[in-house]
């Protein structure tokens, strides 16, 4: 029974070859469409997440705040205000898991007869554990280091790459104003951080070193920045309380005094970031399925046509014994079979298409099983839902009267 | 007494129209028995199709009740209609009614897929039955490619097609030259002598008189029943 329905169903299919394949367009382009578009958006979230991942999780960063002197205001980084000091008190508190004091700035490197300008970041070992960075060749540099401001580096993909090429910079001499530092360790790659900086050009040394011989700072024991990693996104509040707090005492700031310094929550940049690549992905979505809407429209339009048209094909059905369902489930299989084949077509040039737009611009595409199995349940329902009213329009027809139908 | 094929008692079947019910067939009793051959004629509007349609189950009546070989179909609802005339009933139309797009095989055979009858089956039931009105070599045709008379073959095939105890049909040489007219009626002739009931609407004494009865109707009553006269040409 079922094969001969389909068969009769690919027959009206193929009676009219044009107005199918019209019919069929609409699912092609609408379930394409969702395709591409879910795929381009995912593709956007899983860039997203990439960046946000090679962050590290559960940071903050507390800023040295602005100063005023004699009129003039810097900025927020701009006043000595955070020391080593502030670091190792916050270091104490609950809650927190990671504690680094940075003191970071461009400089220009030196190897040879190459040089490059890079971010020089000072700072100490928990750095690299709350940026989750890891050493790919050679290995880290310890307190010890910091405490006897040793001369030695870990250098980011893209620094080592210009400046060394294709030669292994472990063991190698660096200069950094003037100053010889060895290469130690070779920092895994990272890639672009949320603004867009490329976070791989980048040299780590000890805090101290930096301190004394790459920025010479007239404040001794002053930080640019202090990171700090909470042990857990719950735990966030809390640090976040307790660091102000304990900032504010060691910096005697009285009540109603404003903060010496700012405290950022990288964890809500990340998760604003997230939010929109979500919101966008959502709206791609919705925008490509208001076409497979009209595609199935469109099915529902030429089943009408096709009821209407082969009135007296049911009549002749009816009267040599054909039950309403029989009719009913003729028409619906026909929208169905159109719906389907066309989500299938859809499916490949949207696939197809994802693949092209990730050769042409390198934009990141992520096609799940989810989404295709999705577009395909939704073109079904699409066939099915927009198949019925006309497919129910054919089985209601009285057989005498669609008989009589010329 | 054996049940007859067809006993109607009082059937009647009225029309709701702009100017109220019309009443296009007045309560009419009838019995016809297995086996019998019986034309039903009348002027246009005298009911009698309206009757042939009910008798058909492509319809159903208003009032009275209708005796399919002793069960009571006027009460049916539409999927056990469909089976009736799925099943028990062979209908022939004046106008063929075969599907265009359709090989005459698989014309022929639409009604065992309705049946729920397996492919191979179908095919050897329909090639069987077009062999039977003579018509086994244009089994791959479209209706499009043969004569009139031939459709009305191969629509009398697919009647037979599920093996029905009855055969209706509503005026089958209404479209068809005289000559061809007396082929389909020989093929009617044929199967009443094989032992099916065969009923027929037409308004051509002609055609009447291949049947053993007729049956006169006007305004929607029946107002003669008689054996056809034995003349020495037409009859089967």
């Amino acid at each position: 029974m079922l094969s001969a329905m389909l068969g009769e169903a690919w027959h009206a299919m193929g009676a009219n070859r044009m107005r199918t394949a019209l019919t069929m367009l609409g699912m092609v382009i609408g379930v394409g469409s969702v395709v591409l578009m879910m795929a381009i958006g995912q593709g956007a979230q899983y860039a997203v997440a990439q960046t946000i991942s090679t962050m590290g999780s559960n940071l903050y960063i507390v800023i040295s705040g602005s100063t005023s002197t004699g009129g003039v205001r810097s900025g927020g980084g701009g006043g000595p205000t955070l020391t080593v000091a502030d670091a190792e008190a916050i270091a104490t508190l609950d809650g927190v898991l990671n504690v680094a004091p940075v003191h970071q700035g461009t400089q220009q490197i030196v190897h040879g007869p190459n040089n490059w300008s890079s971010t020089v970041v000072g700072t100490t070992p928990p750095y690299l554990e709350a940026r989750a960075w890891t050493i790919t060749d050679g290995y880290p540099f310890g307190e010890s280091d910091v405490r006897s401001a040793t001369r030695v580096a870990l250098i980011g993909q893209t620094a080592a790459t210009n400046l060394f090429g294709a030669e292994d910079p472990l063991g190698q001499t660096i200069r950094i104003r003037q100053s010889p530092f060895l290469v130690i360790g070779v920092l895994g790659k990272k890639g672009q951080n949320l603004d867009g900086r490329d976070q791989d050009d980048t040299v780590i040394i000890p805090l101290t070193t930096a301190q004394r011989k790459v920025f010479g700072n007239p404040f001794p024991g002053a930080v640019r920045l202090i990171m700090v990693q909470a042990n857990s996104p719950e735990s966030m509040p809390a640090v976040e309380t307790s660091v102000t707090a304990l900032l504010r005492q060691r910096h005697r700031l009285r009540d109603g005094q404003d903060n010496d310094f700012f405290l950022r929550n990288l964890a809500a940049a990340a998760d604003s970031a997230a939010e929109t690549t979500r919101v966008m992905s959502v709206l791609l979505g919705a925008i490509a399925s208001v076409s497979l809407l009209v595609g199935g429209i469109g099915i529902m339009n030429i089943m009408l046509v096709s009821v209407t048209e082969r009135t007296r094909e049911i009549g002749i059905r009816l009267a040599i014994g054909a039950r309403r369902k029989d009719i009913l489930s003729q028409f619906l299989l026909e929208a169905l079979m159109i719906s389907v084949a066309g989500c299938l077509i859809g499916l490949v040039l949207g696939l197809g298409g994802a693949l092209l737009v990730n050769s042409l611009t390198n934009m990141a595409i992520v096609v799940s099983g989810a989404a295709v199995l999705v577009a395909f349940g939704v073109a079904a329902g699409i066939g099915i839902f927009f198949g019925y009213y006309p497919a129910h329009r054919a089985a209601a027809l009285d057989p005498i009267e669609a008989l009589r139908h010329q | 007494m054996t049940e007859p094929a067809i006993r109607v008692v009082g059937l009647g079947k009225s029309y709701a129209t702009a100017a109220g019910d019309f009443p296009a067939l007045k309560g009419v009793d009838l019995a016809i028995a297995a086996g019998e051959f019986v034309a039903i004629m009348g002027p246009s509007g005298s009911g009698k199709s309206t009757f042939m349609n009910l008798l058909g189950c492509l319809d159903t009546a208003s009032c009275g009740d209708y005796f399919l070989t002793g069960r009571n179909v006027a009460r049916l609802t539409g999927d056990e209609l469909a089976a009736v005339r799925n099943q028990t009933i062979g209908f022939v139309f004046q106008g063929f009614n075969l599907l265009p797009r359709m090989s005459l095989e698989d014309n022929v055979a639409l009604p065992l897929v309705y049946a729920g009858a397996e492919r191979a089956a179908r095919r050897a039931a329909a090639r069987q039955q077009l062999a039977r009105v003579g018509l086994a070599d244009y089994a791959a045709s479209l209706p499009s490619r043969i004569s009139g008379g031939q459709q009305q073959r191969v629509a009398i095939a697919r009647a037979l097609v599920n093996s029905p105890r009855l055969l209706l049909a509503d005026e089958p040489t209404g479209n068809l030259d005289s000559h061809t007219s007396e082929e389909i009626m020989r093929i009617f002739c044929d199967l009443n002598r094989e032992g099916i009931t065969v009923v027929l609407v037409t308004h051509e004494n002609d055609i009447a008189a291949f049947a053993q009865r007729q049956v006169r109707f006007r305004d929607g009553l029946i107002v003669s029943d008689a054996p056809t006269p034995r003349t020495a040409d037409a009859a089967c």
